[in-house]
C-alpha cells in the first residue's frame, strides 16, 4: 500500500499572547513555536503503521517554506520513506481551495493507494483541504476518520459524529482519508532518529514544477479573502480571583462553600 | 436572492442545527428581500418537513431509499444537479460530522467559493462577510467570497439562535430523485455507539474537568483527589482521550457528552468550541488557567489565572478545612 500524507506546519498558540501583525491579515508569528499539525501527525502514524503492517511505502508531502523541512525530516524520522516540499513566494496568502489545487498538482500524476489527510489544520481551522483534493482527484473521500481496516481493494473506516457515535463506511481505494485525532498513539521521535534522516534529500518544486501559473495560487487562486483579524472581544469576562495561588484557591473555596457547591 | 439551507436529520430526529441556520438564514432575508428555501433529502422523513415549513419561505423534499442513511457522495449528486437548476445565491450547510464531509467536495464541484465553520454571517450591501475563528478561537477572522455573487457557507453548532417558529409557513415541494444508480465506491455499513463506561458524567453535580495542561498522565491522580474533596467526579477535554490518560466516556463535547452540572471546575482546559458545546449549560463555570486570554474565560462565571499544579492542591486542601470545619 502506497500512501501519500499531507502535513503541515502550523505555529503553538495555545498557551501564547497571540497579536495582530501590522497587515491586519494575520498574527504575528515572530515568537511562536512551531510544530507539525497535531491531526497529521496521527495521519502519518496511521501511515506508517500500515506500511508496518502489509508493506509499501509512505511520502509525505508539504506546501510550506524551508522551515517545514522540520516537520518533513520528523516525518521520515518516524519511518515515511520520502518527501516532498512545494514552495513558492507566489504560494504566499492561499486559501484551503487553493493549498488543495497545489497539492493536487503536485500529487496527481504520482501512483499511491491513499492519500492521508488531518480532518484540519489547527491554524485557519478549514476542513476543507481533504475532500476538495479528493474532488479534484476524482476520488472517494472520508473525513473524520477514527479507525481505519483495509480489506481488498477497499478500505473500512469508522468517522467520528457527534456525541460518541461513529458511522462505519466501506470506501474504495485509491481514496482520500481525513485522520481525527485519538485514532493511534503517535510515536516519539529522538534527536538521535531525526539526526539519523538529516541527509535525506527533500526534493523541492515550485509553481513550474507543477504546471501551475501565478492566478492558480495564492491570493489571485484564492476563492475566498480575509479581510482582517481580530482578537474577539469577550463580552463579560468571569470575575478574576486575584491573589497568591493560595489565596485565590482560598477564595475559591469559600465561594463554593456559600453556594452549597461542596461535597 | 435565494438563501438555500440543507436541513440535516439522523436516526429519525431532525437536528438543531437545521433551525439554527434557518433562523440566521431569516436574518439574512430581511436585509436583502431573499427567500428562504430548505432541502430535505431521506426516506420517511416527510415529518420534518412541516417542522421547516415554519422557518422556510420553501421546502424542497426528495425522499428516495438511497438517502436514507447520510451519504456524502449521494447527497453531492442530488445537491449539485438542484443547486445547479436553481442557481441560489447562498448554500447554506451544517459544519457538522455531516457536512464536513460533504460541503468542500460540493463547492468544488459547482466552482462555488466555501467559508466553514462560520459563527456568523453579516451583509453590507450586496455582499457577505463570513465571520469564523482560526488559532483555536483566539482570533477572529472575516472573511469575504473575493466579489463572487454566489457562495457557500457552513454554519457551526450553536453559533446561531433558533427563532422563535417563524411562521413562514412554507410550501413544500415533492422533487424527484436524480439519483439513478446506487453509489458503490462509498457505502455506508452502520453505526456504532460508543460503549458505556463506569461512571456516567452526565449524572454528576460536579465535574472536575481536566485539559492538556494536566501534562502527563502522572499528574491526573491530582486532579481525583480534588475531584473527591469536593465531592465530585473527573472529566476531561479531548486531547487526554487521545492521549489515552482517560477512557472516551469521561469526554466532554461535541464529539463526547453533554453535561450540565451544578459546578463545571476546568483545569487546564482552552475552551474550544467543541468543548464549550458541551459543558456551557453548566449552572457555574470556574476555571482555572495560566492564561488570562484562554477562550474559558469568557465562558466561566469565576476564574484563576496561575499554574494549576499550585492552585489545585491549594483548593484542594482548603476544601477539606472547610469541610472539616
Ligand atoms: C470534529 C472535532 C471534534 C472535537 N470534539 C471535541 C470534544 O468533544 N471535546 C473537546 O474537549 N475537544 C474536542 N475537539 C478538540 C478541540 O478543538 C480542542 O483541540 C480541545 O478541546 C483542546 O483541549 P484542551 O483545552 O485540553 O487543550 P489545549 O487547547 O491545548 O489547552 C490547554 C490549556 O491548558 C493551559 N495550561 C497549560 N499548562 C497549564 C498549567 N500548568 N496551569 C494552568 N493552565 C495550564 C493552557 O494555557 C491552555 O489554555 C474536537 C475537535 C474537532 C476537530
Ligand atoms: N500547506 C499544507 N501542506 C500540506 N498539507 C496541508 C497544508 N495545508 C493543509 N494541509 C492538509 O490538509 C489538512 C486540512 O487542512 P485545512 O483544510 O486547512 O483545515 C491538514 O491536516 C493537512 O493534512
Amino acid at each position: 500500500m502506497d500512501i501519500i500524507v499531507c502535513v503541515k506546519r502550523v505555529p503553538d498558540t495555545s498557551e501564547a499572547d497571540v497579536k495582530i501583525d501590522g497587515s491586519g491579515k494575520n498574527i504575528d508569528l515572530e515568537d511562536l513555536t512551531f510544530d507539525i499539525n497535531e491531526w497529521d501527525n496521527y495521519a502519518i502514524e496511521e501511515a506508517i503503521l500500515i506500511k508496518e503492517k502489509v508493506g509499501g511505502t509512505v511520502t509525505a508531502i508539504t506546501m510550506g517554506p524551508e522551515e517545514s523541512n522540520e516537520v518533513l525530516r520528523r516525518c521520515m524520522a518516524k519511518g515515511a520513506d520520502a518527501a516532498i516540499r512545494l514552495t513558492d513566494d507566489a504560494f504566499e496568502g492561499s486559501d484551503g481551495y487553493a493549498i488543495a489545487r497545489i497539492l493536487h498538482s503536485a500529487i496527481k500524476d504520482l501512483s499511491f493507494d491513499a492519500v492521508f489527510l488531518g480532518a484540519q489544520a489547527g491554524d485557519d481551522g478549514y476542513g476543507v483541504v481533504g475532500p476538495m483534493l479528493a474532488e479534484m482527484l476524482g476520488l472517494p473521500h472520508a473525513t473524520l476518520i477514527t479507525k481505519v481496516d483495509l480489506e481488498d481493494g477497499k478500505v473500512k473506516v469508522h468517522r467520528e459524529l457527534e456525541g460518541g457515535l461513529e458511522e462505519v463506511v466501506d470506501i474504495n481505494l485509491p481514496a482520500v482519508l481525513g485522520i481525527q485525532t485519538g485514532i493511534n498513539e503517535p510515536r516519539y521521535v529522538s534527536i538521535m532518529g531525526i539526526r539519523k534522516v538529516a541527509k535525506k534529500e527533500i526534493p523541492v518544486k515550485g509553481l513550474a514544477d507543477i504546471g501551475l501559473s501565478a492566478d492558480d495560487v495564492g491570493e489571485a487562486g484564492s476563492k475566498t479573502k480575509i479581510e482582517c483579524m481580530y482578537i474577539p472581544e469577550v463580552g463579560e469576562v468571569a470575575e478574576m480571583i486575584e491573589g497568591s495561588p493560595d489565596e485565590a484557591a482560598a477564595k475559591l473555596a469559600q465561594i463554593l462553600k456559600e453556594k452549597g457547591l461542596m461535597g | 436572492m435565494e438563501i438555500l439551507v440543507l436541513a440535516e436529520h439522523r436516526r429519525g430526529e431532525l437536528r438543531e442545527i437545521s433551525l439554527e441556520m434557518l433562523s440566521k438564514a431569516k436574518e439574512i432575508a430581511d436585509k436583502t428581500s431573499g427567500e428562504i428555501t430548505a432541502v430535505l433529502l431521506g426516506q420517511g422523513v416527510k415529518d420534518f418537513a412541516d417542522t421547516l415549513a415554519n422557518y422556510a419561505n420553501k421546502v424542497l423534499l426528495i425522499e428516495d431509499p438511497k438517502l436514507e442513511n447520510f451519504n456524502a457522495e449521494a447527497y453531492q449528486k442530488v445537491l449539485s444537479a438542484l443547486i445547479k437548476e436553481r442557481n441560489p445565491a447562498m448554500v447554506m450547510i451544517g459544519h457538522t460530522a455531516f457536512g464536513m464531509d460533504l460541503a468542500p467536495a460540493l463547492a468544488v464541484e459547482l466552482d462555488l467559493p466555501l467559508a466553514t465553520d462560520c459563527m456568523d454571517l453579516e451583509i453590507d450591501g450586496d455582499s457577505v462577510f463570513a465571520i469564523r475563528q482560526v488559532y483555536s478561537g483566539k482570533v477572529n477572522v472575516k472573511v469575504s467570497f473575493s466579489g463572487a455573487k454566489k457562495c457557500m457557507v457552513t454554519m457551526r453548532a450553536s453559533a446561531c439562535q433558533i427563532a422563535e417558529d417563524m411562521k413562514l409557513g412554507g410550501a413544500i415541494e415533492t422533487v424527484d430523485s436524480p439519483l439513478t444508480e446506487d453509489i458503490d465506491y462509498k457505502i455506508f455499513s452502520g453505526y456504532e455507539e460508543a460503549a458505556a463506561g463506569e461512571v456516567d458524567i452526565t449524572q454528576a453535580d460536579i465535574l472536575v474537568g481536566v485539559g492538556r495542561g494536566i501534562g502527563d498522565p502522572d499528574n491526573i491522580p491530582m486532579i481525583e483527589e480534588l475531584a473527591e474533596a469536593i465531592g465530585g467526579v473527573v472529566s476531561c477535554s479531548r486531547p487526554v482521550v487521545d492521549k489515552k490518560w482517560l477512557p472516551k466516556d469521561r469526554q466532554v463535547g461535541t464529539s463526547g457528552k453533554t453535561v450540565k452540572p451544578k459546578l463545571y471546575l476546568a483545569v487546564g482546559i482552552s475552551g474550544a468550541f467543541q468543548h464549550l458545546a458541551g459543558m456551557n449549560g453548566s449552572d457555574l463555570i470556574v476555571a482555572i488557567n495560566k492564561d488570562p486570554k484562554a477562550p474559558i474565560f469568557a465562558a466561566a462565571q469565576y476564574g484563576i489565572v496561575a499554574d494549576l499544579f499550585k492552585v489545585v492542591p491549594a483548593l484542594k486542601d482548603k476544601i477539606n478545612e472547610l469541610k472539616g470545619a
